[in-house]
């Protein structure tokens, strides 16, 4: 540090001084100094730009022009057709009855996920024994790989021999088909995206918890709150920017779900079909199953646009959805 | 829910005669509902993994017990060893290649993010703010929207079912870059960068020797999330790799695919897949849900 001081101190007059004496080599490195200062940051930052134009930017602009063809990779079809898949997808009731799975999904999923999440964010947020293993507990099923889980999971739900068919007979009920009717299957699945995500909400919401000043609370309990009132009417309103944000991340995963879908298909030939009946197909898979599993790459690509539209649109609703509900408090 | 409705209750009186600097207390103890709320929380978070555990463990009559068994077996050697010697999952492959591409796609991820994020923290250059907000706006592209032009990539460069095919495209994410600019803004000192440039280092010499051993925390957490997802990604190897040359996630889908009824085997396959995850979370559990909470209050 002493060494770094010093010449700057007395930094004018040394270059000089060195420069009359070897001049030509000094420049040399000067030059190299001031490349370096000027060019070292672009150079930085382009391993990111390079891999993001050809794997990123790329293929999401090719996926349009894919997607106004009729493409087909096996027998090298590749003729234009215009809007003509886009036109198709408007009438097609495959894709809107994906549609209906992954939004249907999505929604039974995601409202009781958040709610969860609150409240265990809420009671995490006491003070308490043992804190830490209980917030690691909460965020097992994040480090668990999605894949390995929907099999695990696929098993529980067996109509036959499943777990949880075997825990609620305790209770009298009668066994659930879970993976041949349509709302029940949305269910399970609904179930396996809140067991993996609810515990990282819950941690998202405690990190805002905490930086809600306590004397609030303390203020609020003074006037007779009650923690219900507490809850409602002081945490939930300044949790709202948080409450916005996770809402936004669970809208874009939700609506590409596949991996548990996928997965929880056993015992069908084609497993993107979600289902004999495609009860649980939902868009991604559809996506995939057009172009991966049919050779209808130009198709694919269509639906794959309708797709990220469809986050857009739905973003943009909870988006002001959850500002309106805040607006009016 | 049921929480907060019992929440003021039994330790109410407590607090009130208590000193005034304690008299909010009671208002912040987890009274016995929060712990039972809690422990139900997380028994439901752990049972699904150790129910993995106890199948793995056992043999396939396992699934007609009644009551079902709820301690491991000794069964999971041989499991794992009918696991591996299994033909059609390819396992001991899939369970290198995940590591091979995990690891590649973790380092790169970790270095290229770090260099990015310090010069867009601390260096000055021209189209600064503009590039910047490239990043961001990449950040909320669905990864799957590209995934149709980008097979068609990999075939014209002949990487189907090549492992590099699973590993260049995500050498380097804007989520990374724009995490590592946020911390190094905070954690890095313009001081330490003009001393260091005093002293006659060039800027690379001045990111490995000063800046990468302050970002280290952050990189550290860069480094567990990206190694976790990459590890767990499912479609893109699917569409990209063949059943025999999978990563573990399509070994494991290879069973479930020809096995199904074979539970013993399939959660043999789905424990060790998740083993690698489940070390790193127990030696990094801290670090991680650091990095969950500190994520959060960024965005």
């Amino acid at each position: 540090m002493t060494t770094d001081l010093r010449p700057s101190r007395n930094g004018p007059p040394q270059p000089t001084s060195a420069q009359t004496h070897r001049a030509p080599r000094r420049t040399w490195r000067a030059r190299l100094a001031r490349l370096d200062v000027k060019g070292a940051p672009y150079a930085f930052i382009s391993p990111f730009y390079i891999v993001f134009l050809i794997f990123g930017a790329f293929p999401l602009v090719y996926t349009l022009w894919v997607s106004l063809h009729q493409w087909e990779l096996a027998s090298g079809t590749r003729k234009f057709i215009g809007l003509d898949n886009f036109d198709y997808l408007l009438t097609d009731e495959g894709f809107w009855h994906a549609t209906v799975n992954t939004l249907g999904i999505f929604v039974i999923s995601t409202v009781p996920q958040l709610l969860i999440a609150l409240f265990v964010a809420n009671a995490l947020n006491r003070r308490m024994r043992l804190p830490t293993m209980f917030r690691i507990g909460m965020v097992a099923p994040l480090v668990t790989s999605t894949a390995a889980v929907a099999i695990v999971f696929t098993q529980m739900f067996d109509t036959n021999w499943g777990l949880i068919n075997w825990a609620i007979g305790l209770f009298g009920v009668d066994p659930i088909e879970w993976s041949s009717s349509r709302g029940w299957s949305w269910a399970a699945i609904a179930i396996m995206v809140d067991w993996r995500w609810t515990g990282y909400n819950a941690l998202i919401y405690l990190a805002a918890m905490q930086a809600i000043p306590r004397d609030l609370y303390e203020a609020a309990a003074i006037d007779g709150a009650s923690r219900i009132r507490q809850f409602w009417q002081i945490t939930v309103p300044l949790l709202r920017p948080t409450i916005l944000f996770t809402v936004i991340i669970s809208t874009i995963g939700g609506l590409q779900l596949f991996t548990e879908p996928v997965l929880f298909s056993v015992a069908t030939p084609n497993k993107m079909d979600g289902g004999p009946l495609h009860q649980f197909q939902t868009i991604t898979m559809y996506m995939y199953d057009n172009a991966f599993g049919h050779d209808r790459y130009g198709y694919g690509a269509a639906v794959a646009w309708a797709l990220f539209v469809l986050i857009i649109v739905f973003s943009l609703i909870n988006f002001l959805a959850v500002r309106r509900t805040g607006g009016a408090k | 829910m049921t929480t907060l409705l019992a929440g003021p209750g039994s330790r109410r009186p407590d607090p009130k005669h208590a000193a005034p600097a304690g008299r909010f207390r009671g208002l912040w103890n987890a009274s016995p509902l929060t712990y039972l709320t809690l422990i139900v929380a997380l028994a439901l978070s752990v049972f699904p993994i150790y129910w993995m555990i106890i199948v793995a463990t056992r043999t396939n009559s396992v699934v007609a017990d009644v009551p079902p068994p709820m301690l491991p077996g000794g069964n999971g050697a041989g499991n794992v060893g009918r696991l591996f010697d299994n033909p059609d999952a390819y396992f001991a492959k899939g369970l290198l290649n995940s590591m091979i591409a995990s690891s590649a796609v973790t380092i790169s991820t970790v270095f290229f993010a770090s260099l990015a994020g310090f010069a867009f923290a601390k260096l000055r250059f021209r189209g600064k703010n503009a590039l910047l907000l490239t990043i961001i706006a990449t950040m909320m592209i669905p990864v799957q929207m590209g995934i149709i032009p980008l097979y068609m990539i990999m075939v014209k460069l002949g990487w189907e079912n090549q492992l590099q095919a699973v590993i260049v495209p995500f050498l380097v994410t804007g989520f990374g870059v724009f995490m590592m600019r946020q911390y190094a803004d905070q954690a890095v000192p313009d001081e330490l960068i003009e001393a260091a440039r005093v002293d006659g280092c060039t800027t690379f010499g001045i990111y490995w020797r000063v800046v990468l051993p302050a970002l280290r925390p952050a990189a550290g957490v860069l480094g567990l999330f990206t190694f976790m997802q990459t590890w767990n990604e499912f479609m893109w190897p699917l569409a990209v790799l063949t059943p025999d040359n999978p990563t573990v996630q399509l070994s494991i889908n290879n069973l479930a695919n020809a096995y199904f009824k074979d539970y013993t085997l399939m959660f043999a396959g789905t424990t060790v897949a998740v083993l690698p995850l489940l070390v790193v979370f127990i030696i990094f559990g801290r670090q991680i849900i650091g990095g969950i909470m500190e994520g959060a209050v960024k965005a």
